[in-house]
């Protein structure tokens, strides 16, 4: 990327403490560990990786929503700079306004004591960024138009809205304070395949519209082959491939990603039973397996994964892969 | 293959506050002994309802329709589910010749009792089995859906399992009663990629190897390439197409069937755009009159659609799509 990254995780790890006694916590768990990862502006970047994966962590870590225990996130909008771990409490205002966050449960996400045109006029409020109600009822006017709600909408409460509706309520909220930089986790995991493809093509033209960067977390492969320009795989906690979509889909490097793609359930019946299937099941962050992390499951692991854990290296331009064995494994 | 069970005229209401609301609406089909059915549709299209009337697991304000005629054909003879009255006599359907496993299955298991102890009790209401034999069972059972060191997680609660291990001992204990047919209420949407493809392969040796029938509920149409026999698609209360996995997924009829697979995304083409069905689908309050699709419908053929109620037509073979495209008889009303 021959651009300055828009945001940027430099050796970023975050580090929960596991329940203790009156002398500290036992021990931590690495939920992240030691990740680099850059994502230009105006990508819609694609984070997998299976429950457990630490892929929420990191989107969160990106919003300072979770505690950085070491490395930190750079942010770099050409207006303001921010390096995340030590912000102050004003620059963190300020970047509340310009990193914001859309939830998976669009049933869970949205006050159903509140119209829809508080909730989305409430970030206005807190973040005091209009001044009159007259102004605040225009920008919630105009960021609802975009998410292709009418002013009729604005006036009911989130219980007369559909899974869909609500979801584009939710992503107005996300958008009126005018930020640069969305982290979409699960965005449309709870959606039917109509009302997803509806969500999906929402996002996309917003961001072109307003040329935002987007972190779009997934479990999905489908759906993230689908929006995202890039694509990063996490296992338990770790960055096992870093691709362009196109890349990662036609020539994925890592067993794991490999293992992901076969899983994906084939729509022609003629596939069946071709499927590669991963063994076992991720272990516990709380006590990851020495060496490779994914040397419990993969069919591929030797004596050197079992000891040696690997790092990205580069398999091609803007293509990095951790694994000890992707030059013999590539054919 | 034997047939198992005929399902006939479903109809299934719902009095509430705001009136009666149709869930099914005079929905017929059938499944062979060793056969896996697909039931495909959307949130709200009836598709849960459907599988639990089958064993009339409906809330008390339920109300059937006259003509619904549920036949289940066990080895003692067919029984009509519809003259089943209490729970004594509906014994012998739930998780006796039935079973269900659930989308959440930490959820269906009780927090507080150890999963050995819940599946030695459902053994010992539907089985003459001493306490002892219903153990050994269980933990054979676990084993055999791939749980390691079964003794161990016998004694285990709900909470001490992974999501993957706990979709496993919900199969175990669904199994063990030897249910004929087995309803998998979206058994693998709560699960990731990689343990769906292994709880999918374990459901397809486990048919084979019992040879029950299966009801697949799921709004995955990839699951359901990869697992059915044949499918039915539903929308709002009523099927709309019926036939072979083949038929369904390659030559799609309904209109709606279509719908679903332009807004799925796949990984065959990943530059193809994803087309949404347009509009949300109506409240079950305001049932459109006609055929049920016909306010979304992209293939409207004339006044027809938002009057007449289409019935199944035959499409090909096993083939049958209910929609006026199909249907030849212009004037029957």
């Amino acid at each position: 990327m021959s651009d300055t990254p828009l945001i940027r995780a430099q050796n970023l790890s975050v580090h929960y403490p596991l329940r203790g006694n009156i002398l500290g916590p036992a021990a931590f768990v690495a939920a992240v560990n030691n990740i680099n990862l850059e994502i230009a502006p105006g990508s819609f970047f694609g984070l997998v990786g299976e429950s457990g994966s630490g892929k929420t962590t990191l989107g969160r870590a990106m919003l300072r929503a979770a505690p950085i225990s070491k490395g930190d996130v750079l942010y770099h909008d050409g207006e303001v700079d921010f390096a995340l771990k030590n912000l102050g409490k004003a620059d963190l205002k300020e970047y509340r306004k310009r990193a914001q966050l859309i939830f998976q449960d669009p049933y869970a996400a949205l006050s159903p004591r509140m119209t829809v045109r508080d909730i989305i006029a409430e970030p206005l409020e807190v973040m005091g960024l209009t001044k009159t109600r007259a102004e605040t009822d225009a920008r919630v006017r105009e960021i609802a138009a975009k998410c292709r709600l009418n002013v009729e909408h604005l006036r009911r409460f989130p219980h007369a809205f559909s899974g869909g509706q609500r979801q584009r309520i939710s992503i107005a909220r996300a958008l009126v304070s005018g930020p640069k930089f969305i982290v979409a986790d699960e965005s449309v995991a709870a959606l039917d395949v109509s009302i997803q493809a509806d969500v999906l093509n929402l996002l996309k033209a917003i961001q072109q519209d307003m040329g935002l960067t987007f972190l779009f977390i997934s479990h999905d492969l489908s759906v993230v082959a689908h929006v995202c320009d890039h694509v990063a795989v996490m296992y338990l906690g770790r960055l096992v491939e870093t691709a362009p979509t196109r890349t990662l889909f036609s020539s994925p490097r890592h067993p794991y990603t490999r293992a992901l793609l076969s899983a994906i359930p084939s729509l022609d019946p003629d596939d069946r039973g071709k499927a590669e299937k991963l063994e076992g099941e991720i272990p516990s962050p709380t006590n990851p397996p020495p060496g490779c992390k994914f040397q419990t499951r993969c069919p591929f692991a030797i004596d050197r994964c079992r000891i040696e854990e690997p790092v990205l290296e580069s398999a091609d331009v803007e293509h990095n892969v951790a694994c000890h064995r992707w030059q013999e494994l590539a054919i | 293959m034997s047939r198992l069970i005929d399902v006939e005229n479903l109809t299934l209401q719902f009095d509430t506050d705001e009136g009666r609301i149709t869930a099914v609406d005079d929905v017929s089909f059938s499944l062979e002994a060793g056969e896996v059915m697909g039931l495909v549709g959307e949130s709200g299209s009836g598709k849960s309802v459907t599988a639990k009337s089958l064993m009339k697991l409906n809330p008390r304000n339920a109300v059937y329709g006259p003509d619904t005629k549920i036949t289940l054909h066990l080895d003692d003879g067919p029984v009509d589910v519809m003259s089943l009255q209490n729970d004594r006599e509906m014994k012998v359907v739930r998780g006796g010749a039935i079973s269900l496993i659930f989308q959440e299955p930490m959820a269906s298991f009780a927090p507080a009792i150890s999963i050995g102890d819940q599946m030695v009790e459902q053994l010992l209401i539907h089985t003459d089995f001493s306490k002892v034999q219903a153990r050994e069972l269980s933990v054979e059972m676990l084993d055999r859906v791939g749980i390691s060191d079964a003794s161990t997680r016998f004694g285990q609660y709900a909470f001490e399992l992974s999501g993957g291990m706990r979709q496993r001992a919900m199969i175990a204990m669904a199994l063990s009663t030897k249910p004929k047919l087995l309803i998998a209420d979206e058994p693998t949407t709560a699960l990731d990629v990689t343990i769906q493809a292994q709880v999918i392969d374990l459901m397809k040796d486990l048919v084979s190897e019992f040879g029950m029938g299966i009801i697949f509920i799921t709004h995955d149409l990839g699951v359901i390439a990869q697992t059915a026999d044949k499918v039915a698609v539903m929308y709002l209360g009523r099927l709309v197409e019926q036939g072979t996995v083949r038929d369904v997924i390659r030559r799609p009829a309904h209109p709606y069937t279509r719908g679903l697979l332009a807004a799925l995304p796949t990984l065959d083409d990943i530059d193809a755009p994803l087309t949404p069905i347009p509009g949300d689908i109506p409240s079950p309050l305001e049932r459109p009159a006609g055929c049920v699709y016909n306010t979304r419908c992209q293939e409207v053929i004339g006044a027809r659609c938002a009057t007449q109620v289409p019935a199944f037509s035959q499409v090909d073979n096993e083939h049958m799509a209910a929609c006026h495209l199909y249907d030849n008889n212009e004037g029957t009303a």
